[in-house]
C-alpha cells in the first residue's frame, strides 16, 4: 500500500482560510487515497473542510501531507502543487468602498 | 481566538426571521449595526461584500453551519455575531443541507490571522455534537451567549 508524504509551506497571504481549504478538499476528494494533513503535530483528515479549518494555517505554516492508497503518488503531487501555488488564491479586493 | 474576543454580544440573534441567504446576511449585519459594532453608513456595503463572497462559493460548510464573512476597511478589529434559524435556510451548502447556525464575521483587511483564528475556534468547538445541537436549539440570545462562554471555558472540549 503506497504511502507518500511531503511537507509544504502555505504561501498565500491570507493562509488556509475557507476558499483555499475548500479547493484543497475538493481536489483531495477526487483521489481514492486517504489524505491526512499534519501541522505542529496535529493530524487531521485532508478531505474534511471542517477539519482543515481547525488548523488555522497562516502564511508560512508547514504542513505535512500524507497520502495512502492506490493513487497516493498522483494525489500527493496534485495537492502539494496546489499548496505551493498558493491555492490560486489571488488577493481579491472583496470590499472596496 | 475565543468567542468572547470577537462575538458582539448585543448582535447575537436567536430565532432569525429570515428565510433566504441574503435576508439572513442583512439581518445579521443589521444586528451588528444595532450593537454598535459596525458603522451604519457601511451597512449596505458590507452586506454586498458578503454576498459577493458567497458567489465565489458558499460559506455553508456543512453540519447546518455557515460562516458568511468579508474583510472591510471600516473595522479596526474582527467583529462577529451568531444567529440561529429554527427552520433552517437554504445556503447552497457544501453538503446541501439547510443551515441553522450562522457565524457572520467582518474583519480588517490587513489581519488575515484573526479571521483564521476565528474560523479555527468555530470549527474546533463545533466538532462537539452537543454544543452544535444546543446552539441550534437555543431560544434566546442569552442562551447562545451562555453556550459560547461555556465553550470558551473548554466545557465542550473534544
Amino acid at each position: 500500500m503506497a504511502r507518500k508524504a511531503k511537507t509544504v509551506v502555505v504561501s498565500n497571504r491570507d493562509g488556509l482560510h475557507l476558499r483555499p481549504a475548500h479547493a484543497f478538499v475538493k481536489l483531495a476528494s477526487q483521489f481514492d487515497a486517504d489524505i491526512s494533513v499534519t501541522k505542529n503535530g496535529e493530524t487531521i483528515d485532508g478531505k474534511s473542510i471542517l477539519s482543515i479549518l481547525t488548523l488555522a494555517a497562516t502564511r508560512g505554516a508547514e504542513l505535512e501531507i500524507v497520502a495512502s492508497g492506490g493513487d497516493a503518488d498522483a494525489a500527493l503531487e496534485a495537492l502539494a502543487e496546489l499548496v505551493e501555488n498558493g491555492f490560486l488564491d489571488e488577493e481579491t479586493e472583496e470590499s472596496k468602498i | 481566538m475565543k468567542f468572547q474576543e470577537f462575538v458582539s454580544v448585543g448582535a447575537i440573534r436567536a430565532a432569525l426571521d429570515s428565510h433566504t441567504k441574503e435576508d439572513v446576511v442583512t439581518e445579521l449585519v443589521g444586528a451588528l449595526v444595532e450593537a454598535g459594532s459596525i458603522n451604519p453608513d457601511q451597512q449596505s456595503d458590507i452586506v454586498k461584500a458578503i454576498m459577493k463572497r458567497e458567489e465565489l462559493g458558499s460559506t455553508g460548510i456543512g453540519r447546518g453551519v455557515a460562516v458568511p464573512h468579508t474583510k472591510h476597511p471600516s473595522v479596526q478589529r474582527l467583529v462577529g455575531t451568531v444567529g440561529v434559524s429554527v427552520e433552517g435556510v437554504d445556503f447552497e451548502s457544501l453538503d446541501r443541507e439547510k443551515v441553522q447556525l450562522f457565524f457572520l464575521l467582518v474583519s480588517p483587511p490587513d489581519r488575515p490571522g484573526d479571521h483564521l483564528r476565528a474560523l479555527e475556534n468555530i470549527t474546533r468547538q463545533l466538532r462537539d455534537d452537543t454544543l452544535c445541537r444546543f446552539l441550534k436549539q437555543s431560544k434566546t440570545a442569552a442562551d447562545i451567549q451562555q453556550l459560547l462562554e461555556e465553550a470558551d471555558n473548554n466545557q465542550f472540549v473534544s
